[in-house]
């Protein structure tokens, strides 16, 4: 094969693996809108929060240290060496349990029968809150995530990708990050065990009962407050698993959680309700932006990704306002 | 009446709390919230270490104290001007607004109201041209400077000729990111470099096309001019395609501890340019700990000192107040305001033995400013990052930039905003 034929294969693999990231962070958006038709504007600030505990954990760091040291005069950062992964995993997933506790006692309870805009509203007050308390719990410097997850360039995928080109052709390779193979393994594993708990356990059949029809579900008993705990957690969880991908590349900071810009166009274009919807949209994303970024960017000065995933979206909303798998919606007058 | 004679009494009491105590007012426009704050908090915390250690040891500049108004600006240029707004009438002497965005929009309302701005290392290089701007400095030295200065180094390495071989650009996909273009394509017409540029956008968490075609193309050298996220994303991308690091240079807002320290021994042997020194092996610490730190003081917990974005504001307080000391010393008035501290910021010169007599020998080269030349010397060092020992090191002493290629952009660009804006250059 000529390089360039390999060059855009390469470009479409890569596409996919980053389509697959930005999945991982719609996913958490499906879950909560599907449940409870909430547009969670807070699940990038999840995804942070959760892999700054998962830290914090790791390293063995004193919540809000910065805080009691300025009380109290002490110079008190870390508690100990910190607990290996496993535990540490675990223990944020409690946390982040936890937080869907809270949210639903403090927030959701007092909200409920209110307009779809007005939850979206004490959402975006959430992460302006959950911004703050990860600040103050765990500080604002940049932290190093490994979770023994590997990275970096595929050496055997390199060597055998380059048997491929055509003799004399001067061709290094096809280029992945294992890291990024390791996301696609968990997000296809995360997909599996979401489908097979909403269909086959007694609470995935509550939760779907109640994305169908919120007061059909009540009416046989179905209780939604412990449900919209149910669905938070299992966000928090998800966007433990988005914190740590991106958290792996590049470390622990407050940026991260800008990445659920990247998830709005790929919920635009697979539909709010689908959880299949948030991958296939992931993916298109993901190849369509690397592609136009690969053929048509150099023209036109580059950086185009941003801009692309939003007019695709626009695109998409044109001819299919409810995404390529999202619930028709049909209104009786 | 009760309540009415309470408000007078407390209305009163502030107005004699502004008149009685004279002080020198500096506001400090940081960044400790938001996506750049990694960065943002460690300049901030040597900004006003500072001037905490003058107020402490010496009593302030002069005799008179240094008052430090914090205003959080987020990175975010709406919150910025309005930080400018809401502090200029309490005397402020200087800003240092820490953001190219947040500098553009306070180049004509600071020259209005007649306040210095002090861009160091960053905003709008052509400012350099004081005849132009009157009050806006960007003394050690511009990207402009930055961007030559690297392409000196590269020529070192490469035995002088730079014809035939490629240089990429990954750059952050703002005015910021885009300063060092114009000298870049300057310099190569006269070296003989193909140039390629690379945009990444805000905030860069996303870069795989950019480093795949960096892959592709295989450029000699990868120059980068990034900030907070964009940098160690950079940084991760290329040591995953196993780019040389020794050839990836960064501007001197791509060279901090955060940039490298979460890529770990990938980032070994990264390159990037430096307006001062590195590290904390200065006497100056010692006073910091004594007076600042131990005190505590300190408007961190004291784990910065001595990182390269701490030194910064550290190096920008100490050139803000050698220039109100030399203000003092030109007007005879300790307690001066924004004008004289202009003409002090103008008149400024530090040598070696005034860098040695504050604590930092050789931090920085020679400093000297102008009427004419309010972006000082123009001169960097190449520092390198050591991963293993985890620190910097410079590897080169402070190189001059080309002025042949610098110089004649800065009159152009500066002509040009003085023709759009009606601003006749001073004569000097």
């Amino acid at each position: 094969m000529s390089p360039d034929i390999l060059n855009t294969i390469e470009v479409i693999l890569n596409g996919l693996m980053t389509g697959v990231m930005y999945s991982l962070v719609a996913l958490g958006f499906v879950l909560i809108f599907k449940a409870s038709g909430i547009f969670n504007y807070a699940q990038g600030v999840m995804a942070l929060f959760a892999a700054l505990t998962l830290v914090g954990f790791q390293t063995g760091q004193i919540p809000f240290a910065h805080l009691i040291n300025d009380m109290f005069g002490t110079h008190y950062h870390n508690w100990g060496v910190g607990f290996n992964n496993f535990i540490a995993i675990v223990l944020t997933i409690l946390v982040m349990i936890l937080f869907a506790w809270l949210v639903e006692r403090l927030v959701l309870k007092h909200l409920v029968n209110q307009e779809p805009i007005i939850l979206f509203m004490a959402t975006i007050g959430l992460a302006f809150f959950m911004e703050g308390l990860g600040d103050l719990m765990w500080g604002a410097n940049i932290k190093t995530l490994d979770v023994g997850i590997p990275s970096g360039g595929s050496f055997w995928w390199e060597d055998v990708t380059r048997t491929w080109a055509s003799a004399g052709s001067e061709y290094y390779g096809m280029y992945i990050d294992v890291l990024d193979v390791w996301a696609a393994a968990i997000a296809v594993l995360l997909v599996v065990i979401l489908t097979l708990f909403s269909q086959y356990t007694k609470t995935g059949r509550a939760l779907r009962a109640v994305a169908d029809d919120h007061q059909a579900a009540l009416t046989v008993g179905i209780s939604l407050r412990t449900i919209w705990v149910i669905v938070w957690s299992i966000a928090g969880m998800v966007a433990l698993v988005a914190g740590i991908m991106w958290g792996s590349k590049s470390g622990v900071q407050f940026s991260l959680s800008l990445i659920a810009l990247k998830a709005l166009p790929v919920l635009i274009l697979g539909g709010f309700t689908s959880i299949p919807g948030a991958i296939v949209g992931g993916l298109i994303i993901g190849v369509g932006e690397k592609l136009f970024e690969f053929w048509i960017g150099p023209l036109v000065g580059g950086a185009t990704e941003n801009w692309f995933a939003y007019v695709l979206a626009l695109f998409f909303l044109m001819f299919r306002p409810q995404g390529l798998f999202g619930e028709r919606i049909i209104e009786r007058v | 009446m009760k309540r009415m004679k309470l408000l007078a009494a407390m209305a009163l009491s502030v107005t004699m709390a502004g008149t009685a105590s004279a002080d020198l007012v500096i506001p400090s426009l940081e960044y400790r919230t938001g996506p750049y704050a990694p960065n943002g908090i460690h300049f901030a915390d040597g900004y006003t270490d500072y001037f905490t250690l003058l107020n402490e040891r010496d009593g302030g500049i002069g005799g008179v104290p240094v008052r430090v108004i914090p205003c959080e600006t987020a990175y975010n240029t709406e919150k910025g001007v309005e930080c400018y707004e809401s502090t200029k009438g309490e005397g402020a002497l200087v800003y240092q607004p820490l953001s190219t965005g947040i500098t553009y929009q306070l180049i004509p309302k600071a020259t209005a109201d007649g306040i210095p701005v002090h861009s160091m290392g960053y905003g709008r290089t052509s400012a350099a041209n004081g005849k132009v701007f009157s009050h806006i400095f960007n003394y050690p030295g511009t990207y402009w400077d930055a961007a030559s200065i690297i392409v000196k180094h590269i020529l070192e390495q490469e035995g002088g000729d730079l014809s035939g071989k490629s240089i990429t650009l990954v750059y952050h996909n703002s005015a910021y990111g885009k300063e060092p273009i114009r000298t870049l394509e300057e310099l190569s017409k006269k070296h003989g470099y193909n140039l390629t540029l690379i945009a990444v956008d805000h905030p860069g968490q996303e870069q795989k096309s950019q480093w795949l075609q960096i892959r592709r193309e295989r450029p000699d050298y990868v120059l980068m001019w990034g900030w907070g996220v964009m940098n160690q994303v950079a940084i991760q991308e290329a040591a995953n395609i196993r780019y040389p690091m020794d050839h990836f240079i960064g501007v001197w807002w791509s060279s901090s501890e955060n940039d490298v320290i979460p890529v770990g021994e990938g980032a070994h042997g990264y390159k990037a340019i430096a307006m001062h020194g590195v590290g904390d092996d200065y006497p100056i610490y010692d006073d910091m700990r004594k007076y600042v730190l131990d005190a505590g003081k300190a408007a961190g917990d004291g784990s910065n000192l001595g990182k390269v974005l701490y030194n910064r504001g550290m190096y920008a307080a100490m050139l803000a107040a050698e220039a109100v000391r030399t203000a003092q010393e030109m007007t005879g008035v300790a307690d001066i305001n924004s004008a004289q501290m202009r003409d002090g910021m103008e008149a400024l010169k530090i040598d070696a033995a005034r860098l040695a007599e504050l604590g930092l020998p050789d931090f920085g080269p020679p400093i000297e400013v102008s009427c004419g030349n309010h972006g000082g010397p123009g001169l960097g060092a190449i520092q390198q990052w050591d991963a293993s020992a985890q620190s910097w090191s410079l590897i080169t002493g402070f190189i001059g930039a080309d002025r042949d290629v610098v110089d004649p952009l800065i009159a152009e660009d500066s002509s040009a905003f003085a023709a759009e804006n009606n601003i006749t250059p001073r004569d000097c």
